[in-house]
């Protein structure tokens, strides 16, 4: 049965089958997509008709790789920005919401707590359109009341980053508190005593603790931001994230530069992860 | 230790600012306006025809329905094939490997769902790389189209969201004394009856949770459903998509928006309650 309990040859040997089985599963997909990346072929697709970099460098007019593709690297710049502006004010919101149900006690904090971790169970979907449709009516509010046109609630770059920040922040909210729940509060106090402000405990003591799971909320809001796609796509304006673009193209025929882009994300999305990964183990 | 008033509303304020604008509100608004309608003369409203249309409209339950069922059977496949191999990772492996094999589980997930699903797509389609092989080792004369029906759906459904159920099933597993089924082991009961009354009864708040992220992310996809399962994917979301964006009819999209968030709300709060747990419990 388990490690310490003798096992059967053959209840070895087909369990390490299914495990390897599965993690071909896991990883084909993913696989295919780098090795056709290089494929010198017009479609992405075997046979192999020989190692090319085309994909990424060729500079048209028969193909384009993706560094002269200014669509696809429009659409990687939008990426970031989204998720530097989304994972900055989702740390910094979180942070004070575990803060806030960790530490003060106040009326209804139940009843927040819940409203906290509704983001949790609301598909991507209805968020994005609830977000529509709630910015068209405060566009048309403003509009018709004070007669101003306002941008944000049009579909646009900032309700893209609004939208994935009302969820995100959740994830941020309990990772955060994990870690809070673990703080010794007579650091706090102590700190007091020796006559620090509130504030300055605040900033030199209790941030300095949960500093591993702010960089390690940050990367995974970052990461979420960076690859959400089921919100982002009702609020999405002119300017398409990678997901988006991605999507678009892969719908109507796929060429290998989409290729190209995935392996670009396979591989930076795994340095970052792993990065996070090595940095969370060390500084627990 | 009193903390200052002061300090309270610093937290209080982003956090109810972020739950009220975006979360309660957008919600509110979602449900008025699935309850408005124009009448005969084009003026707006109040009217019960949205939900009608998809009482009186079969394919529009007809897919509620579908989807659900779908998400449901997507939720029990993926506990299948997670439970083994967690227990293989949390109690089988060799204490070295395991942290190897959590990373290689973790890895593919950090990439977006949209590039998983297009490595599927090479894979899979007509011209892929599976049929490929097949063709080449005269396994098949023609190829086959692989993709674009329910089983590839569910089983790109599966497939992204695996780790959902994993995660928490290896952290149950490992909270789990061997020597409990030692104990068992050495009183002579069998591994059925090891699982049946230790393994699955200690699991079941992993269990649980994993359920319910997975089968609500199955529920609110739009990604996978659309491009893996063809033309006639039928999946609820897309009928909403295509209320907003194609037809433009955003009081009936915010019907079915409520409907969809109706149903995920009422199965999970069902499942929470036939299992004895609290949505709190459940997200840490």
């Amino acid at each position: 049965m388990i490690r310490s309990l003798p096992r059967s040859k053959k209840y070895d040997c087909s369990f390490n089958l299914f495990i390897l089985l599965y993690f071909t599963f896991l990883f084909a997909p993913l696989l295919v997509t780098c090795v056709l990346a290089f494929n010198n072929s017009n479609y992405p697709s075997l046979p192999w008709q020989g190692f090319s970099l085309d994909w990424f460098f060729a500079d048209g007019p028969d193909r384009i790789g993706l560094f002269h593709d200014s669509q696809n690297l429009r659409s990687i710049v939008t990426s970031f920005q989204t998720a530097f502006f989304v994972s900055i004010l989702s740390v910094v919101v979180g942070t004070c919401a575990s803060f806030l149900f960790e530490k003060e006690n106040f009326r209804f904090k139940g009843a927040l707590y819940f409203l906290m971790l509704a983001p949790l169970v609301i598909p991507g979907v209805i968020l994005g359109i609830s977000l529509l449709l709630a910015a068209n009516y405060a566009g048309t509010y403003f509009d018709n009341t004070m007669g101003i046109d306002l941008d944000i609630f049009r579909p646009s770059f900032w309700l893209v980053v609004l939208g994935q920040f009302s969820f995100i922040t959740t994830f941020v909210t309990l990772v955060v508190s994990a870690r809070l729940r673990k703080f010794d509060i007579s650091l706090e106090e102590a700190a007091l005593n020796l006559g620090a402000t509130p504030f300055e405990v605040i900033w030199h003591v209790t941030l300095k603790f949960l500093r591993p799971s702010l960089i390690g909320a940050g990367a995974v809001a970052f990461l979420m931001s960076f690859e959400n796609f089921n919100t982002t796509l009702f609020l999405v304006g002119s300017e398409p994230t990678l997901p988006i673009n991605l999507y678009l193209q892969v719908r109507d025929g796929s060429t290998p530069v989409i290729n190209a882009v995935s392996l670009m994300l396979i591989v930076g999305t795994s340095l970052l992860a792993l990065a996070n990964l090595y940095f969370t183990k060390k500084e627990v | 230790m009193k903390r200052s008033r002061l300090a309270f509303w610093i937290f209080f304020a982003p956090v109810f600012l972020w739950l009220f604008l975006l979360i309660v509100l957008p919600h509110l608004e979602l449900l008025t306006m699935s309850f408005m309608g124009e009448n005969d003369y084009g003026d707006t409203v109040w009217t019960l025809n949205n939900y009608m249309n998809f009482f009186n409209e079969p394919v529009y339950w007809y897919t509620f329905v579908r989807t659900a069922m779908f998400a449901i059977l997507t939720t029990f496949i993926t506990f299948l094939l997670a439970m083994p191999v967690s227990f293989y990772i949390a109690k089988l492996a060799r204490t070295k490997v395991q942290g190897a094999l959590m990373i290689m589980l973790l890895l593919p997930f950090w990439v977006s769902e949209l590039v998983r699903i297009y490595g599927w797509m090479i894979l899979l389609r007509e011209s892929g790389v599976l049929n490929y092989f097949m063709l080449q080792l005269g396994i098949i004369d023609k190829p086959i189209e692989m993709l674009y029906n329910d089983a590839s759906m569910i089983m790109g459904l599966v497939y992204t969201s695996m780790l959902f159920m994993i995660v928490p099933l290896v952290s149950v597993m490992e909270s789990l004394d061997d020597s409990l089924i030692e104990a068992a082991h050495d009183l002579g009961a069998g591994s059925f009856a090891i699982w049946r009354t230790i393994i699955l009864p200690h699991c079941k708040p992993g269990i649980t949770s994993g359920s319910i992220v997975v089968f609500m992310l199955a529920l609110g996809n739009y990604l996978t459903p659309n491009l893996m399962g063809g033309k006639n994917s039928l999946w609820f979301t897309e009928q909403i998509y295509n209320q907003f964006i194609a037809s433009f009819n955003w009081n009936q999209g915010a019907a079915f928006g409520f409907l969809l968030l109706l149903l995920s709300s009422l199965i999970i709060w069902v499942g929470l309650k036939l299992t004895g747990q609290k949505l709190g419990e459940v997200a840490s």
